[in-house]
């Protein structure tokens, strides 16, 4: 079965070659039978890439250990839901998902826009067709995810176990659904450009898909830090890490791509910076996915050198140097048709906001790569750390905040001052009342940065809430509907408007979340025994006992063991019980032995969580087994031939000694205000981007009554 | 002032705020960036006061835990030259012997004495293979 899933790669190479071919040969040639052989060439390719992937997964499920992938990535005790998820989480599998989610969004776009844009989309499917060869080329050449083993191991070696949380499993996919989302734009950026055709039509027809694509890889980011949080024993949901910021990096970008074509829809400005902005983003996401596998950065998530670093920044050279090449040729015609009126205008905000946000990208990207910067300069490799990028990024985030509030208020090409200050009369009216009664009631001022990022926050819900409160009065006395109905039919018909107006409230709650989380947290780290207390925030926490168990680890990762602890923490009359635990999962090292090797290998906190909408209180316990050594190594040496089933009760005996005759812990105890808030603004972004994305209904009626007026015209020509 | 010369002007001061930007992010980087010394870089030419980060190995077996403090020693990626620490405070997960670590503090007669909850530990990617037959 292996070699049909090599197959398939090798076949979807050659047909991604002749999509290339085809495609250039008909938009030179004018030829529509080859544009249209190319633009099925993708079609097939995504045919291809999904059967290997089937081949994949079903190896995967059978537990079949002579595809290396499998022996190495998974095992037969390994649950369902993390064997299928297991193929991303090695470097081949990958790869596979990359080129199977990029042939399956190109044939989409191709397919919608089979019908229009006729210079551009053959342009546009031989740069997809280039790109998605890439990652086919990679995966025959060097990284085959459907190597065999020419003696198939009896057991696989498992999921990381750090992995085996849903959120990670989620995430990956996520974040490439939103890297190879940003090719689509890209290429019909590059189709454009090279057919001369540089008005909007090529963002009208892939607005949408920047859109999803940024929804994706933002849900992404938000679901890496959600695991960060909840799954990783330090307690944070972001370290400035480099492939976090090698994920954020592009989303940033993008986020100032779906801003600024606006200016060129509506007006016909800031064209170059448009197809840069596109270009930066997709190098971006390129360079994202190079930095996990390079190793080049010491990062959390990447380590020991990839076979393929090397091949990638080829690539990502090549884009770069072909698009800059590709702009600079096209200059002449990407002359703005507009001039900026008046700085008191909406074209002016969007590019201040676009400023600040690539601003905000280079100095991310200045300290995510400047251990290579300063070695380049002083010869040796130095680092900037979180309390860095936290003090750098501080303002900028601020700026944004504010211009996500004023901005939408400012009209197009000229405003009066006044007439701006006259809608934001309340919004500013509530932000002084939010910065009063924070001075007043609560120790805020502590933080000045977090102080006026409350204040920020106050004011661009205020500016939705008006928007959508004038909006529908102004909607109820035309329909006259019920309030609930002039609501719902204002936003429907305008979904772009409102759902952009309601992923900036969500950005706004989430920055709310973001400041009392980072401004006011407290942690302790203790070590106690049981019936000792520790105080954390305003919590009191007692240890009560310890628990050990075998073989019933609650979140269903498939661990054997785990130890824990059984806490109870007051504050005020609140009374909470906590049940963080750390999970062990058996070593393939035999030099540990046959019984220690079930203490000695990967062991992951199951930490617990109090999730509140006003505070966090987060408990992490770290058992300390070392007093279970000399068992241990005496179980080792006394049991190492018995049966399986011995060897299973000697180790519940030593488990059980554990719960018996604890020994002190360590708990790390974080009380955290307001944290929660960052995953409800995610979701309200989320919600806000999806009714954005969705045709509006109006649409779909032009849509189609344009198709029957093309019908009866053709009709009557013919008549 | 008439459109052209406002516009220079503009210009220039939109190029002059961006020059000062840029060179504030470089001084800042520079001032706040700590250095990553592998154990025989240390050894050769540590400052007594001055504060590092040591990168490097664990070396196998040298793993000692008592209490909340621990000792280990720290070698080379690629090399024999190694350095005892000694730790106390939280341990990450991935921390083994044979893992990549990084670690702040200085260097006090021969041992490095860590600061409290600076260990860090580069994780065995989830996408390198050979990480658990190794």
């Amino acid at each position: 079965v292996a070699g049909l899933g090599s197959a398939c790669l090798l076949v979807g190479l050659l047909t991604a070659g002749y999509a290339v071919f085809a495609s250039v040969y008909g938009a030179r040639t004018g030829s529509r039978a080859a544009v249209v052989s190319g633009r099925r060439a993708i079609y097939c390719l995504a045919a291809l890439l999904v059967t290997a992937t089937v081949v994949l997964q079903s190896a995967f499920l059978r537990s079949d250990f002579s595809f290396k992938l499998v022996a190495d990535g998974s095992s037969t005790d390994t649950p369902t839901f993390y064997k299928l998820t297991a193929m991303w989480a090695t470097q081949d599998g990958s790869l596979l998902l990359w080129a199977l989610l990029m042939s399956l969004f190109s044939s989409a776009v191709l397919f919608l826009t089979r019908r229009s844009l006729r210079e551009i989309a053959p342009w546009a499917t031989a740069v997809l067709g280039f790109v998605a060869g890439f990652f086919l080329l990679l995966m025959v050449a060097w990284e085959n995810p459907f190597t065999t083993l020419a003696s198939p191991p009896a057991e696989g070696a498992g999921l990381n176990p750090l992995l085996r949380h849903p959120a990670m499993m989620i995430h990956p996919p996520m974040l490439y659904t939103g890297y190879v989302g940003f090719a689509i734009p890209f290429a019909f950026a590059v189709g454009a450009l090279i057919a001369r055709r540089t008005g909007a039509d090529w963002i009208r027809a892939t607005r949408r898909f920047a859109l999803v694509a940024w929804t994706f890889l933002g849900a992404g980011i938000m679901l890496g830090a959600l695991w960060s949080y909840s799954e990783l024993g330090w307690g944070g949901y972001w370290a400035w890490d480099p492939v976090e910021n090698a994920s954020l990096m592009p989303w940033l970008i993008g986020t100032a791509f779906i801003h600024s074509i606006m200016v060129q829809e509506k007006r016909g400005m800031l064209k170059v910076w448009n197809v840069s902005l596109i270009i930066a983003t997709f190098v971006l996401a390129l360079l994202g996915t190079f930095l996990v596998r390079s190793g080049i950065l010491d990062s959390i998530h990447a380590f020991g050198a990839s076979t393929i670093g090397r091949q990638f920044l080829i690539f990502i050279a090549v884009v770069v140097l072909g698009s800059v090449a590709l702009v600079i040729a096209r200059l002449d015609d990407l002359r703005s048709e507009a001039k900026l009126d008046s700085l008191m205008s909406r074209e002016a905000f969007f590019l201040v906001n676009n400023l600040v946000l690539v601003g905000l990208c280079l100095v991310i990207f200045w300290g995510t790569f400047f251990p290579l910067i300063s070695e380049a300069f002083t010869g040796e490799e130095a680092s900037v750390g979180p309390p860095w990028f936290n003090r750098v990024t501080t303002p900028l985030a601020l700026a944004l905040v504010a211009l996500a509030a004023i901005g939408p208020m400012v009209p197009w090409r000229r405003a009066s001052r006044s007439g701006v200050m006259r809608v934001l009369r309340w919004p500013l009216a509530v932000m002084g009342l939010t910065l009063v009664g924070l001075l007043v009631l609560t120790d805020a001022a502590d933080s000045p940065p977090a102080l006026a990022m409350f204040c920020f926050v106050a004011l661009v819900l205020t500016v939705v809430a008006q928007e959508l409160a004038r909006g529908t009065v102004a909607r109820r006395t035309i329909t006259r509907d019920p309030w609930p109905r002039a609501l719902s039919g204002l936003v429907a018909r305008n979904r772009r408007r409102y759902g952009g107006y309601l992923v900036h409230a969500g950005i706004a709650v989430l920055f709310l979340g973001v400041a009392a989380s980072s401004a006011f947290q407290q942690q302790r780290d203790v070590r106690i025994s049981p019936g000792e207390s520790f105080r954390v925030g305003g919590y009191d926490v007692t240890y009560e006992r310890p628990t050990a168990a075998i073989g019933s680890d609650s979140a269903g990762t498939g661990a054997p063991i785990s130890f824990g602890a059984v806490l109870t923490a007051r504050r005020g009359d609140e009374v909470v019980r906590l049940h963080p635990s750390r999970n062990f999962y058996p070593s393939q090292d035999a030099s540990t032995g046959p019984i220690g090797r079930f203490f000695e290998g990967e062991a992951t906190s199951e930490v617990d969580v109090r999730w509140g909408l006003r505070r966090d209180l987060w408990v992490a316990v770290r058992p300390d087994i070392g007093e279970l050594e000399p068992a241990i190594r005496e179980a080792n040496a006394k049991f190492s031939d018995s049966a399986d089933d011995i060897q299973a009760l000697v180790i519940a005996a030593i488990v059980e000694r554990y719960r018996k005759d604890p020994p002190p812990a360590a708990f790390r105890g974080i009380d955290s205000p307001l944290v929660s808030w960052i995953w409800i603004g995610g979701a309200i972004v989320l919600l806000g981007a999806l009714i954005a994305i969705w045709p509006s209904p109006e649409a779909r009626i032009r849509r189609v009554s344009s198709i029957y007026a093309a019908r009866l015209g053709k009709e009557l020509t013919r008549a | 002032m008439d459109p052209r010369r406002k516009r220079k002007l503009r210009l220039f001061v939109a190029l002059g705020a961006a020059v000062l930007l840029a060179g504030a992010l470089v001084y800042t980087s520079f001032s706040a960036s700590t250095q990553a010394s592998t154990p025989s870089e240390l050894l050769a030419s540590a400052e007594p006061g001055r504060s590092y980060e040591l990168t490097g190995k664990v070396v196998d077996d040298s793993i000692e835990k008592d209490g909340d403090r621990m000792t280990f020693r720290i070698r080379d990626r690629d090399g024999r030259e190694s350095l005892p620490v000694t730790y106390a405070g939280v341990v990450p997960d991935p921390f083994r012997e044979g893992r990549e670590v990084i670690v702040s503090g200085e260097l006090k007669g021969g041992t490095f004495v860590a600061e409290r909850d600076s260990l860090i530990t580069k994780c065995p990617s989830k996408f390198t293979k050979d990480e658990q037959s190794a």
